[in-house]
């Protein structure tokens, strides 16, 4: 009776080495560039007020307005990447506008996926007019492209980060709730929910135990490759000036206060912040292209 | 057939009524825009004269209706800055947005279809990558990032091409070159997936036992067929981009119904931004009907399936 109790610790630590080398086999399996990506990027957003060498919001002491990238003439080191009009450091705004831009992304394909999921899966599941209602709703909403649709509801709801998180789960969950509903439809003709059903197992517990774990691969798969367009839908309503508010560093918002002087030829001021952005839905993009064929082949070619 | 048509129209008119009901209700939820449109001394008698003459006095449901009444009739109700009816504003505007809208959705064909073509009759090979990567650039680069930086490079060092307004071809190369680039990437996913498709069939094998050469088998045989969805969603995309172009004509100055919108936003012109949301919707849902009412001529599993 006493090896009972060790044999099951045993199995339980063996499963969680298990799991850990399954961890680390999928990181090392990840394309590289975008692991490094993504993975230094949420360092320097979480430690943004370590790394940053000044306050993003504040002119740099002793710098001027519009000072160039330290390479060129004029540049210091100082202020690595230049100074904006107002000067304040461009490489702390950038800093501290990765965790803008993360949070958003990141919250926003929450709230979406969130949404998109559980509306899926109530259409799919119940049926009926629930279904009717869900998808009516989801095609309307489906008609109009995405960015005039978030430019309207920021423009009515009003700037503010959280603002802009919400607006952008609203805009995107109807995608995730066609995806999932066509899934759940086949999952309910099988034959372990079939079955549950017939044992008595109540709906809930039939979406919770059943329907759910088997949506979840799918979800993760369309959240993967919905979190770049979550950033270039911020980076956008933030250029317009109903996205993020001043003084915030936004990248969309460095873009939008650098198009004033762009016919001067302040290059920096808009290609770093692109640049930004670029990286960080190219790192999406592959890190989700590769999750894709991983956890779901039938939506390779989604 | 008939019963297919019947079904899809019936769908679309659910679809934009529930659409339009979103957009009324958003409008109306978020604030009083009496009380934006006067000025801040104003006492309320005045604020109240103004809602009884834009009818904001009456119930929504009131409001709903009559709303719907106009825009049956054609119309979208008036501008409260430029006191004038809002399709006249929109239908001054449309021309140019269509102007961008089909010059990008060249761009896009011209980038996208023979990228897709080389990438799948040359599959897995170093053309295959550099598409493969031109894919992926499409959808990481902003396009209105992608506007800046040419207006840098080719208006602000080059001096070739004129920032922004309209006038003649020169001013229309760079918005439709950042508008059509995301939609160059998905041309040429679609292209290639589209011909990998067709290439992989059977009369394509047969038409290569019969000993024809590459190139007309590629050409007369696999093309055709390969660009019928190609084509179907550059006209869908073409749509899109007339109604999405929003920050482009901002950055180019264009004077589109995008920069209407936005010019509606920041002077709180609540008819206006409603108007051209709602037109919108109508536009996509209206083609999406076309293409699907296409299709199912077309192909007949379709009338089957639905």
């Amino acid at each position: 009776m006493a090896t009972i109790p060790a044999n099951t610790r045993l199995a339980s630590e063996r499963a969680a080495a298990g799991r850990l080398r399954l961890v680390i086999k999928a990181v090392r399996e990840a394309p590289q560039a975008a692991v490094v990506i993504l993975g230094g990027l949420m360092l320097v957003a979480i430690f943004a007020d370590l790394i940053a060498p000044h306050d993003p919001t504040l002119p740099v002491q002793g710098a001027k307005v519009f000072d160039p990238p330290f390479w060129m003439e004029g540049g210091r080191a100082m202020t690595l990447l230049g100074t904006d009009f107002q000067g304040r450091d461009i490489l702390s705004r950038l800093i501290h506008g990765a965790r803008v831009s993360l949070i958003v992304g990141l919250m926003g394909t929450l709230v979406a996926g969130s949404i998109g999921t559980a509306m899926g899966i109530l259409a799919g599941y119940v049926g009926g007019w629930v279904d009717q209602i869900i998808m009516r709703v989801t095609d309307a909403w489906l008609a109009l492209p995405a960015i005039v649709f978030a430019i309207f509801l920021a423009a009515m709801v009003g700037p503010s980060m959280w603002n802009i998180i919400v607006i952008l789960g609203a805009v995107y969950w109807t995608r995730y709730a066609r995806v999932i509903r066509g899934e759940v439809l086949t999952l309910r003709e099988r034959e372990f929910v079939k079955l549950a059903e017939i044992a008595g197992a109540s709906k809930l517990r039939v979406i919770k135990r059943h329907i759910l774990p088997n949506v979840m691969n799918t979800a993760t798969v369309l959240a993967s490759l919905t979190v770049g367009v979550v950033i270039i839908a911020e980076a956008s309503l933030s250029f317009l000036g109903v996205g993020v508010p001043p003084p915030q560093p936004a990248w969309g918002l460095m873009l939008s206060e650098a198009r004033s002087t762009l016919m001067a030829g302040q290059w920096w001021l808009t290609v770093f912040p692109g640049l930004c952005i670029l990286l960080v839905v190219l790192a999406t993009q592959l890190f989700g292209d590769w999750l894709r064929v991983r956890l779901d082949p039938q939506l390779r070619n989604l | 057939m008939l019963e297919f048509v019947v079904r899809r129209v019936l769908y679309s008119i659910v679809t934009l009524f529930i659409l339009s009901a979103t957009i009324f209700l958003v409008v109306r939820f978020t604030g009083d825009p009496v009380a934006l449109m006067a000025e801040a001394s104003a006492r309320p008698e005045d604020l109240d004269r103004i809602r009884q003459q834009w009818g904001l006095d009456r119930s929504w449901p009131v409001q709903y209706l009559t709303f719907m009444q106009n825009a049956f009739k054609g119309e979208l109700g008036k501008s409260f800055n430029y006191r004038l009816p809002v399709s006249e504003l929109y239908f001054q505007r449309l021309p140019n947005s269509l102007t961008l809208g089909l010059v990008a959705t060249l761009i896009s064909l011209l980038i996208g279809v023979p990228a897709g073509i080389i990438s799948a009759v040359k599959v897995n090979s170093w053309w295959d990558n550099v598409a493969k990567g031109v894919a992926l650039l499409g959808l990481s680069i902003p396009g209105f990032w992608l506007g800046l930086v040419l207006i840098l490079v080719f208006s602000v060092w080059l001096r070739w091409l004129p920032t922004s307004g309209a006038g003649d071809w020169r001013h229309v190369v760079m918005p439709a070159l950042a508008l059509g680039w995301y939609f160059a990437a998905s041309m040429l996913r679609l292209t290639r997936s589209s011909m990998l498709e067709v290439l992989g069939s059977e009369y394509i094998k047969l038409a290569r036992l019969k000993g024809l050469p590459d190139v007309v088998v590629i050409a007369m045989h696999a093309f055709k067929n390969a660009l019928i969805p190609v084509f179907t969603l550059a006209g869908v995309n073409m749509v899109v981009m007339v109604n999405a172009a929003v920050i482009i004509e901002v950055i180019f100055a264009w004077p589109g119904i995008g920069r209407l919108l936005y010019e509606g936003i920041f002077q709180r012109d609540f008819p206006l931004v409603q108007g051209v949301v709602i037109m919108a919707g109508f536009m996509i849902v209206a083609i999406n009907l076309v293409v699907d009412i296409l299709y199912a001529f077309i192909d007949p599993r379709i009338r089957l399936t639905r």
